[in-house]
């Protein structure tokens, strides 16, 4: 696996979804998307492979020097990263497939830009090009988010524009700043003592895009009236791509400055608990998803803001398991949503008994998200709570702990009324969810059930990859050049 | 110093007008606050220490940074896109108001 190969990963799509945008044939533009996607994640595995053993692969585009090239970086964070949201966003396009969401004539064209933004976001080591990536992966979405049938689209769609607008341009002046200070935009080349206040620019706007408290408010506004499909794709993409980004510009912009480390800390505290309690509110499936995922990503950030190797690869690992654990929450609460036409627990019931198969595809993934033993969210919670206990940060793991009991409360919520109890009152029968809407979250569960006994190979990974963060030496030398 | 108070004024009316209803004002408020950050990755080139790049004024060293410049036309492509997109959001229904909506 060779370096000069990374700018295909973005490439590759960008071309597909331009080929594709006058094809009007459905079986061409389905085809087109799962043979990009397939073999983007069969790529990334290679990768995975590549830097297991904590190298890095870098490249400038054309033979530029560096400050004027545009430069792709890989470790084993990147690549982890990749290829867990390759592998989701292939099956949240399947759950496209079987819905019927794909029939849209531009789905598959935007799926493909917002891939390839996402591979940009997650492998440049240049933060201007991190912005436009994260440009090219947000401008689908907004097309994306107003394909559904949900009356409050519009006002979704509104909602999610104007933050992440917000966002992109507080972070285009963090990057103004640090070329201001610094004279260059290249990751590796910031020295951490000059940069501080543009970093702390830069992450005031991932933290918005991460949804982290007090800046949250958007995301339980605008995720649950996308159609299912999408949402579930935002849920596994958007989100932690700027989890992602957090990662790298607090250790390499901020070095874990122990200034930050009491407000980082109380941020993720604050997210971790808001999130949890307003979880308990709505009455509908996705709303309540939305809200556990609030108090999800501040268990992500948590992991950065310790900012010590182990605090940084239990983050890693709660973020890959999350990728798995969330897109199987959205697409199990999409497919009873498709067929029931509706989200509100009080219109479902008794679906248990009706439909095992979807059942079990939301149940292992609920109990998973709220940390029960043997899923893959028990170990995450796990190692994170030790790491923040092992750096001194009693308070936030205590909060930790909390949180998760009130996210099992939001699970059994529904579980109770929407799969459990009798119905509220007699509906016409509807046909059971296919197997194949069902079939995706079912695959994302058993990775969550895998991960859960035999994560071993997967934690030692991100103990590589914790590593690569806390110690960027390798990292610098790769991107710099010798 | 001129610059510093362009973006002050640009992010003032920005934010004004981000705060309100209409998503045409909305519109116009973003189109302020993209070119407060325009100028901000402007004045990152250093404007006060800079020649014009012209014949006879200066040495190459001395003339306007040329990468803050790359900077801004991308960000200004881009956000001359959303803005057409949210102006396209805010024709496609009969008024722009989402007082309305649930």
């Amino acid at each position: 696996m060779s370096a000069p190969t990374l700018p295909l990963a973005v490439a590759v799509p960008l071309l597909a979804a331009a080929a594709l945008m006058p094809v009007r044939r459905p079986v061409v533009r389905r085809a087109v998307l799962f043979g990009v996607l397939s073999a983007l994640s069969i790529y990334y595995a290679a990768l995975v492979a590549a830097v297991a053993d904590g190298s890095v692969l870098a490249t400038a585009v054309g033979g530029w020097p560096g400050g004027v090239a545009i430069t792709f970086a890989v470790d084993a964070f990147s690549a982890l990263m990749l290829s867990a949201t390759a592998l989701a966003t292939l099956l949240c396009a399947a759950f496209a497939a079987a819905s019927g969401d794909d029939d849209r004539r531009w789905f598959a064209p935007l799926v493909l830009i917002l891939t390839a933004g996402v591979a940009g976001a997650l492998s440049t080591s240049d933060v201007f090009n991190l912005f436009v990536f994260l440009e090219v992966s947000l401008v689908p979405s907004y097309v994306l988010i107003m394909m559904s049938d949900d009356r409050r689209r519009r006002t979704a769609a509104r909602v999610y524009i104007t933050a992440s607008l917000l966002a992109s341009t507080l972070f285009v002046s963090g990057v103004a700043l640090a070329y201001g200070t610094a004279g260059t935009t290249n990751l590796a080349a910031l020295v951490p003592a000059e940069v501080r206040a543009a970093g702390a620019v830069l992450l005031t706007a991932l933290a918005v895009k991460a949804a982290l408290a007090p800046m949250h408010g958007w995301l339980a506004q605008s995720y649950p009236y996308a159609s299912p499909a999408v949402a579930a794709m935002f849920s596994v993409l958007h989100t932690k791509v700027g989890l992602y980004a957090i990662y790298r510009v607090y250790t390499l912009m901020l070095d874990g400055d122990p200034a930050f480390g009491p407000v980082a800390v109380a941020v993720c505290a604050l997210t971790m608990a808001v999130g949890a309690v307003a979880a308990l509110g709505p009455g509908e499936l996705r709303p309540i998803l939305s809200f556990s995922m609030v108090s999800t990503n501040g268990y992500i950030a948590l992991g950065a803001a310790l900012s010590a190797p182990v605090g940084l690869a239990a983050g890693i690992f709660y973020l890959l398991n999350d990728v798995a654990v969330k897109g199987a929450l959205f697409l199990s609460a999409g497919a009873v949503e498709h067929r029931h036409r509706t989200g509100r627990l009080a219109g479902l019931g008794g679906l248990a008994r009706r439909e095992p198969v979807v059942a079990l595809a939301f149940l292992v993934p609920a109990l998973s998200l709220a940390g029960m033993p043997p899923f893959s969210g028990f170990v995450a919670k796990f190692a994170l709570v030790r790491a923040a206990m092992s750096e001194g940060r009693h308070f936030a793991a205590g909060v930790a702990v909390a949180a998760s009991l009130l996210t099992l409360a939001a699970m059994v919520k529904i579980w109770q009324r929407a799969f459990v109890a009798d119905p509220e009152r007699a509906r016409a029968p509807v046909a059971p969810v296919g197997f194949g809407l069902a079939a995706p979250a079912l695959i994302l569960g058993a990775v969550t059930v895998v991960l859960g006994p035999g994560g071993e190979w997967l934690l030692a990974l991100c103990d590589v990859a914790g590593r690569g963060l806390a110690d960027p030496t390798g990292y610098v030398e790769a991107v710099l050049g010798p | 110093m001129s610059a510093a108070v362009a973006v002050a004024v640009l992010v003032a009316g920005g934010v004004f007008l981000v705060l309100q209803r209409g998503l045409v004002r909305l519109t116009l408020g973003f189109v302020l606050l993209s070119n407060a950050a325009n100028v901000i990755l402007l004045a990152s080139g250093g404007m006060a220490r800079r020649d014009p790049p012209l014949p006879g004024t200066a040495g190459a060293g001395d003339t306007a940074d040329p990468l803050p410049q790359a900077f801004a036309l991308t960000a200004i492509v881009i956000s001359f896109g959303i803005t057409v997109y949210l102006l396209s959001l805010a024709r496609s229904d009969r008024d722009d108001d989402t007082e309305d909506d649930p």
